[in-house]
């Protein structure tokens, strides 16, 4: 009898068992198996935009790196990468050969506003974790409508709330004259601007003005905001066009505060062809280390790169911030399926990128952290001034955040 | 009916029988592809009109893709107007402004018309940015995919790929009858000599910016459906490399031939992701040397290749027959061509 009732207690239990596998069997998860890890990427490898292209091989060569190293909790990182030439019909075909046919558990760092705008509403139909993108829209952090999608670096509404932070703190008198491209990206950077206003903004806002790139001067909207009386001098152009900005305003001896924009703080396309002594004072905001930069020279996470980029991708330029940005980013991404553990369900990914806290990367300032939550889908949100000296940016003051007081 | 005829008229109907058949066996990713296919296959059909039959260059058709990709956009998305609709709207328009564009190009000929257009490709992604109020700006405009109507249970993409080839197969029958017809005939003419087809009585500036119309409608509605497949246009999406790679496709595929439209196509669709997949290092390198072996071994096109090896087995099986010489005949020979 005893035997019976045992045999009948091992059926039980293989019925048990085999029912409990076929549940974890349903949830069977896609782009992972017990010794891989699919993440899918684009990137303008060919075209255009093909010098960000480095940015793709960093991340290809820091992944090697960490499945030398024995992989993220005992599985390899399979980065699979296509060239999207920076084209939106490219992009889609090549992220759904990704999602459909490769079955990547997620994407990452795909690049380019354009191409990532043409997969949006795709990747969040199919529920794809999106993370990271390389792109400076705003449009990425909107959690409510794509819950997919995750930004990374800090878009240009942020930068313009950092100004807007500073000058209501420190000008209390302030007279805002406003120069900026008439498309999206200057666009941006206004809103920014006015919303970190607040209030103040309709008071404060004295002129704005606008050019096209097609425009061969901007002189007569420089004579334009001086003329309004204002004292402080924002300033949105890309480099082509803040080199003039700069010169016309110190030619014809206007001394406002000059904010100028990120996007053209190089001081070899911008600073040096306006002038150094014209440039002096200038404030802009930062959030990495500039890899040429002499004070950066003994930083550890730096130097770290330096090894790794000799070791992993000798072919890639030191002198490229490109590459530092890369790193960076495949740091993050390592990080978050770190922190997935053995649970590696799109959801679990998606859930632990929503919960990055205070996480350091190599390429951020001192201070600046990456921080996410399910309702903030901005990972880098800190920026700090620094107001050039005729030779460098010298960086002053305390980090700003634009959005968590 | 002659044996090649017969021949090319299976040969489409199985062609189009295996088109149809596509979505059952399919996954979206794959389907996605081969709408993509047929989409270049009407805009090399529109070049191919223009160079291939006409003989006349242009390196410009990517800005009358873009334009009918807008204009299909446009409608659709400021208007609420039906993607249907906005198919024919964008291969009118694109005609009109093809037609207009080829009465002053008429004072030129060969490469001076190859840089003329060259200029379109180079200046549309540009004013496309310049009318930001209409086309987004270099954002661009996002649009929603088409569902399969009349509760039709397929997918999206199997709808879209339906829709798509459907009307490949009607501009490829227009196509077809258009090259055969007298106008077809007063393309030829002109493209071969000039000064003889104007002797005989061709207007040969009507037909030529005639041709030029036409040639902007076909590619204006490829530019159409690959908005609405792509669900996205932006002015990256039109760059001067696509124009290129039209004419990469013709000559590829083969100039003057219908085939070689379809043939191209899937060239120029397929074989740069395989140049990738081999080397990720110098993809484009790859790709060149697919071009130049293709051209070496094919120097009129794979369509052009494949009908000289029909023709060879076609004449030396009637000479076998006739126990005569295998070498095919000089009139046989021309026709190759």
């Amino acid at each position: 009898m005893s035997g019976r009732k045992l045999t009948a207690l091992a059926l039980a239990g293989a019925l048990l068992g085999a029912g409990l596998a076929s549940v974890a069997g349903a949830q069977t998860v896609v782009g992972v198996t017990a010794t891989e890890i699919k993440i899918g990427n684009t990137n303008p490898y060919s075209g255009p935009a093909s010098a960000y292209g480095t940015i793709g091989k960093t991340i290809a060569a820091y992944f090697k790196k960490v499945n030398d190293e024995g992989g993220v909790n005992g599985r390899k990182i399979n980065f699979i990468t296509y060239d999207d030439a920076y084209t939106p019909p490219k992009a889609v075909e090549m992220v759904r050969k990704l999602v459909e046919q490769d079955q990547v558990a997620a994407l990452f760092q795909t690049l380019g506003t354009p191409t990532n705008t043409a997969i949006h509403k795709y990747v969040n139909q199919a529920k794809v974790p999106h993370l990271f993108v390389a792109t400076g829209a705003t449009k990425w952090d909107d959690p409510k409508n794509f819950p997919w999608t995750m930004g990374f670096q800090p878009n240009y509404q942020t930068e313009g709330r950092v100004y807007a932070a500073y000058i209501l703190k420190n000008i209390p008198d302030a007279k805002v004259g406003i120069l900026f491209q008439n498309d999206d990206y200057g666009k941006d950077y206004v809103k920014g601007m006015e919303d970190g206003l607040g209030a103040a903004a309709s008071k404060m806002i004295v002129l704005k003005q606008s050019y096209e790139t097609t425009d061969p001067t901007i002189d007569s909207q420089i004579i334009n905001l001086k003329n309004s009386g204002a004292n402080v001098f924002f300033n949105v152009t890309i480099p082509k066009f803040a080199v003039q900005a700069i010169k016309k305003a110190h030619d014809i001896g206007w001394k406002p505060t000059h904010f100028l924009n990120n996007v053209s703080s190089s001081f070899a396309t911008v600073l040096k062809p306006a002038g150094l002594d014209a440039s002096k004072d200038l404030i802009t905001a930062l959030y990495t280390k500039i890899t040429t930069d002499p004070q950066w020279k003994n930083d550890k996470g730096l130097q770290d790169w330096i090894v790794f980029m000799k070791k992993y991708y000798p072919d890639g330029s030191l002198e490229d911030d490109s590459n530092f940005f890369g790193y960076s980013a495949a740091i993050l991404m390592t990080q978050v399926l770190k922190q997935c553990g053995n649970d590696l369900s799109r959801e679990n990914i998606m859930r632990q990128a929503q919960n990055l806290k205070d996480f350091d990367l190599p390429f951020l300032l001192p201070g600046i952290k990456v921080n996410t939550s399910p309702t903030d889908h901005a990972p880098i949100q800190q920026e700090r001034l620094a107001k050039f000296n005729g030779e460098h940016w010298v960086l002053f003051g305390e980090l700003f955040d634009a959005f968590h007081k | 009916m002659s044996l090649t005829r017969r021949a090319s008229l299976v040969l489409a109907i199985a062609v189009i029988a295996l088109g149809f058949s596509l979505p059952f066996y399919m996954s979206g990713f794959r389907l996605f592809q081969y709408t993509q296919v047929c989409i270049y296959a009407i805009a090399l059909m529109g070049l191919n009109l223009l160079t291939g039959y006409n003989g006349q260059f242009s390196l410009g058709h990517g800005a009358f893709y873009a334009v009918g990709a807008y204009i299909s956009a446009i409608m659709m998305d400021r208007w609420n107007i039906n993607y249907a609709w906005t198919i024919p709207v964008a291969g009118l328009l694109c005609l009109i402004v093809g037609f207009v564009f080829g009465r002053p190009a008429l004072r030129l000929e060969g490469l001076y018309l190859a840089l003329a257009t060259f200029s379109l490709a180079l200046a549309v992604p540009q004013i496309l940015k310049y009318f930001e109020h209409w086309t987004g700006g270099s954002q661009g405009i996002v649009l929603t995919k088409p569902k399969a109507p009349w509760g039709l249970k397929i997918t999206e993409d199997q709808w879209l790929y339906l829709v798509t080839f459907a009307i490949t197969v009607v501009m490829f029958i227009l196509a077809a009858n258009l090259v055969r017809s007298r106008v077809g005939r007063a393309m030829v003419a002109i493209r071969d000599n000039h000064i003889a087809a104007e002797t005989m009585g061709v207007d040969s500036a009507l037909y030529k910016s005639l041709t030029f119309g036409v040639s902007a409608g076909y590619t204006g509605v490829a530019g159409a459906l690959s908005a609405i497949a792509v669900a996205y246009v932006a002015p990256d999406s039109f760059n001067v490399f696509l124009s290129v790679t039209f004419l990469i496709g013709i000559v590829i595929g083969g100039l003057g031939s219908i085939w070689g439209n379809v043939l191209g196509a899937l060239f120029i669709q397929f074989v740069p992701n395989w140049a990738q997949d081999i080397s990720k290092a110098a993809p484009w390198a790859i790709f060149g040397v697919f071009l130049i072996s293709f051209m070496y071994a094919m120097p009129y096109g794979i369509a052009g290749a494949l009908k000289k090896l029909w023709i060879s087995r076609v004449v030396s099986r009637v000479f076998q027959k006739q126990g005569g010489e295998r070498a095919p005949s000089k009139q046989a020979q021309s026709q190759i061509r």
